[in-house]
């Protein structure tokens, strides 16, 4: 998803005059990205103090034509479309299991499930150029490899920043200033269980950056792992037996990518030494029912809604650090001193020996939030008590809002990692993803 | 990354080898450049079998319309190729045996080169096309040669590019042998003559015997990018000219361009061919747009080049990333329009501050760095040598003979062989022999630039 949110009140493309649709990303006359054009919108939308506000698209959508889809764009099949709103999948008929689903992942990453759609702002190379210009010198125009032909600068790329909010769920995720790409990814789904119950689904994964082509593990992980929970919860699954088997299936999903997928491969034969690898951690709402999953040292956190009740996290990171705790053989604070602290003890990946997802459930017996979030947001927000004072009073309705304001506090802290966040309010809101 | 496109059969591919990291505030990029032609498949592509003379141009298939490659032959007929008498009879069966070699078809003639150059074959200002009855022709040509006169290099070269002229040939090559100074012109007339010749036609040259200026004979096959050696043994010139003529039939495409783009403000601090032999491009650069230089590569077989690029860009901030530079291989077209790109690669540049990303060197920059410096010291061991500091020359020999153990280069080691007497190879201790052959000087001189590739 692009930084700047496409101007809505655009009815002209600025570089060519041609005349556009409101839900148009790309100029139809002469290719140029909408999005990429600066708008005063954007200040009504959300808050202008760092780089990216952008307004949900989803929203917008629903705002405009509640039942049906945006009008398809004119000229060609692979343009993006924004999906139906939540409400689509109240409808009549057999509702559809990932109607509302969203992918943190660009549709070019190849394993983006049919039924996530690009959001706006998607990035596809033309023939020759982009026909963009360049943000970072502001004289030339941009390459098909996504690089400035004056300067060189690379272009910020979708997944640099992506947001997302469907009904009872949201979702952020940035690069962080420190990284030159953004290597974590995350799905979200807002579905009806088999009773017509509203759920929610949560999946973030943080690429391994000594591996080879970490953002795509992330991108694949989340696409496979949500892929399976919003087909097997609304078929009556257990969910923490669904959380497992999502886990497995992500892992298959980033094992699949160590095959030799692209050109020859003979000058590189240890390749598969050091195949794509990622972390996994997946919540889901269902009920009354909070079941969290994970494999590596992403995590998840309760936070309640009462601030004088205790927070909590739910996970247990497979990290060095926190086996060294377990085994009594480091205090946490020495053992997170240690330069090893952060060596995760597991992942999803071909050189992984094992995967054993750990899975948990919970029954909360009060309001709160459910925080899934990389390490690039806990390590501005280590301990359940920390998390909590950084969560927004309004979390648990302003889901969206509260995950960017945890990214802002990583980004004001630093953002020397990638930051991914999603926000699960609990128990989900009556008007959840069941009503329109 | 590899990024292939055909051209008349040939498939070009450039693979990327470096480390993108920079520290913060880091602003040089190097990357080893790939390049890979592969495919054609008409020609003899094993340059070591001997090849069978042809028989009746009958026996293969139909004729392209015009030839696709025109080749001269300088050999050199100075008096001093009398000395021994086998010099020249062995020059006139290297000669032959080249001849043999051309494929039917290929425009040919043969340069008789003295203090003046003469046409020996065929004469009349004009290329021959190859067949049985022109081969033969030539061959019988040959046996007129005898040995008279001086050397002046650069009229050999005038008047093979002259003999090219004539044909439209797209591939158009020259194979010079001499076994002396060039002693009857100046210097400087032979630099102008390179420098007329040079993207007009591509050039081996070979020495043979040991009264040859070995700067003088690397310096053509360098400006005409072409293969140099040294024939000190007569009797080798046959089997040599062969393989020369085999590698000169296996070129397919011609003219081909390294082209480079890099950003803004960024400088090439050097782009070299660093395998299979050195060779410093930096200076060949030709612009051919905005922030866009054209560097010459000559023609092209079934054949595989690394190149040593190094770029100084400017500085950016800690997760940034910056295109560096955009290699790619070009063919210019006939009528001018821009060029067709054969295939292309990308050096990045990104700012971080992880230590461990940014301090490690690529093997494969590492590995090439080593061979440019080896090169270096068995240069300047030899210029030390040479003039008397004893000293000095072990000391740089030294590091050569370390240098060439330690990264394989095995021919360039038992060469160094034959001009110290090596102590311990690991430590680089060796010891000058008291007598040295010029034979061996000379070669380890000439092939000094010979590369390996990394041991995989």
């Amino acid at each position: 998803m692009s930084q700047v949110p496409r101007p809505s009140q655009l009815t002209a493309c600025p570089a060519c005059r041609e005349p556009l649709d409101p839900a148009d990303n790309f100029c139809g006359g002469c290719g140029a990205d909408l999005s990429a054009v600066p708008s005063p919108a954007l200040l009504d939308e959300g808050p202008a103090d760092y780089r990216l506000a952008l307004p949900d698209p989803g929203a917008r959508a629903a705002a405009r034509a509640p039942l049906v889809p945006p009008a398809p764009p004119g000229d060609g099949p692979h343009r993006p479309a924004w999906p139906p709103g939540a409400d689509a999948s109240a409808g009549p008929g057999a509702p559809d299991p990932r109607t509302g689903a969203v992918l943190g992942v660009p549709p070019q990453a190849g394993h983006a499930a049919p039924g996530a759609p690009p959001g706006p702002g998607a990035v596809r190379p033309g023939a020759g150029g982009t026909g963009r210009s360049c943000g970072a010198c502001r004289s030339g125009m941009i390459d098909k490899d996504g690089y400035c032909e004056h300067c060189g600068h690379a272009q910020p790329r979708e997944r640099d920043h992506m947001e997302h909010e469907l009904p009872g769920v949201a979702a952020v995720s940035d690069r962080g200033l420190r990284h030159h790409r953004n290597e974590d990814a995350y799905a979200v789904s807002a579905i009806a269980l088999a009773d017509g119950a509203p759920a929610t689904v949560a999946v973030v994964s943080d690429g391994v950056s000594s591996a080879t082509r970490p953002d795509e593990a992330s991108a694949a992980a989340c696409a496979a792992a949500r892929e399976l929970l919003v087909t097997a919860l609304p078929q009556g699954e257990d969910p923490r037996e669904a959380t497992h088997d999502a886990i497995m299936r992500a892992a298959e999903a980033v094992n699949s990518l160590a095959a030799p997928a692209r050109g020859p491969l003979e000058h590189d034969p240890h390749r598969h030494e050091n195949a794509p690898a990622c972390t996994i951690v997946t919540a889901v709402v269902a009920g009354d029912l909070l079941t969290v999953g994970w494999v590596g040292d992403s995590r998840a956190y309760w936070v309640p809604e009462d601030r004088s009740t205790q927070p909590a996290r739910l996970t247990e990171d497979d990290s060095w650090a926190a086996q060294m705790v377990a085994a009594g053989l480091l205090t946490e604070a020495e053992a997170y001193a240690d330069e090893r602290a952060h060596a995760i003890t597991g992942w999803l990946g071909a050189d992984a020996y094992e995967v054993e997802p750990h899975t948990a459930s919970f029954h909360p017996d009060r309001k709160g939030v459910v925080i899934v979030c990389t390490d690039g947001l806990w390590n501005y927000a280590e301990s359940a008590e920390l998390m909590a004072e950084v969560t927004p009073p309004d979390a648990r309705t302003r889901p969206l809002e509260c995950a960017r304001q945890l990214l802002a506090h990583a980004l004001d802290g630093g953002g020397h990692d990638n930051v991914t966040v999603a926000v699960l309010p609990f128990p989900l809101a009556p008007e959840g993803a069941g009503s329109a | 990354m590899a990024n292939f496109s055909k051209s008349g059969g040939h498939r070009f591919a450039v693979d990327v080898y470096q480390n993108t990291h920079l520290p913060e505030g880091g602003r040089e990029v190097d990357a080893i450049v790939t390049v890979t032609a592969t495919g054609g498949g008409t020609t003899a592509t094993t340059p070591l079998v001997p090849v069978v003379p042809h028989q009746s141009p009958s026996s293969y298939g139909p004729q392209p319309a015009g030839p696709d490659a025109a080749v001269v032959v300088m050999v050199d007929c100075s008096g001093s190729m009398d000395y021994p008498p086998t010099k020249m009879r062995n020059a006139r069966a290297a000669t032959a045996a080249a001849i043999d070699t051309l494929r039917d078809g290929v425009a040919f003639a043969v340069v008789a080169g003295t203090h003046q150059a003469k046409e020996a074959y065929p004469g009349g200002g004009r290329l021959a096309l190859a067949d049985a009855t022109t081969r033969q022709q030539a061959k019988e040509a040959l046996r007129k040669l005898t040995p008279g006169g001086g050397t002046a290099i650069g009229t050999w070269l005038r008047l093979a590019d002259q003999l090219l002229e004539t044909s439209e040939a797209p591939m158009r090559h020259g194979i010079l042998l001499t076994d002396g100074r060039n002693e009857h012109e100046e210097p400087d007339a032979l630099r102008a003559s390179l420098e007329h010749c040079a993207g007009r036609f591509t050039c081996d040259a070979r020495g043979v015997g040991t009264d040859w200026e070995v700067k003088e004979v690397t310096a053509i096959a360098s400006a005409l990018l072409g293969t140099a050696d040294i024939v000190a043994d007569p009797a080798g010139l046959a089997a040599d000219f062969t393989r020369m003529m085999e590698t000169a039939m296996g070129k397919e495409v011609a003219d081909v361009a390294l082209r480079l783009w890099t950003p803004q403000g960024a400088e090439v601090k050097f782009l070299k061919q660093v395998a299979p032999a050195l060779e410093t491009l930096t200076e060949r650069r030709v612009d051919a747009g905005p922030r866009i230089g054209d560097y010459p590569t000559g023609s092209w077989g079934d054949e595989s080049r690394d190149y040593h690029l190094c770029v100084r860009v400017p500085a950016a901030a800690v997760g940034e990333e910056m295109l560096a530079a955009r290699v790619s291989l070009v063919l210019p077209t006939p009528d001018g329009s821009s060029p067709r790109v054969l295939a292309q690669g990308l050096v990045r540049a990104v700012w971080t501050d992880d230590l461990s990303a940014s301090t490690s060197i690529n093997a494969q920059v590492a590995h090439y760095t080593g061979q440019a410096e080896l090169a270096r010291y068995i240069q300047e061991g030899l210029d030390l040598r040479r003039s008397g500091d004893l000293d000095g020359a072990t000391a740089k020999l030294g590091r050569a003979v370390q240098l060439a153990n330690r990264s394989g280069n095995e021919d360039t080691a038992k060469l160094l062989a034959k001009v110290v007497d090596v102590v311990d190879a690991a430590t680089g201790t060796v010891r000058l022999k008291a007598t040295v052959t010029a034979e061996a000087q000379m070669t380890l001189e000439t092939r000094s630039t010979k590369t390996v590739r990394v041991k995989k």
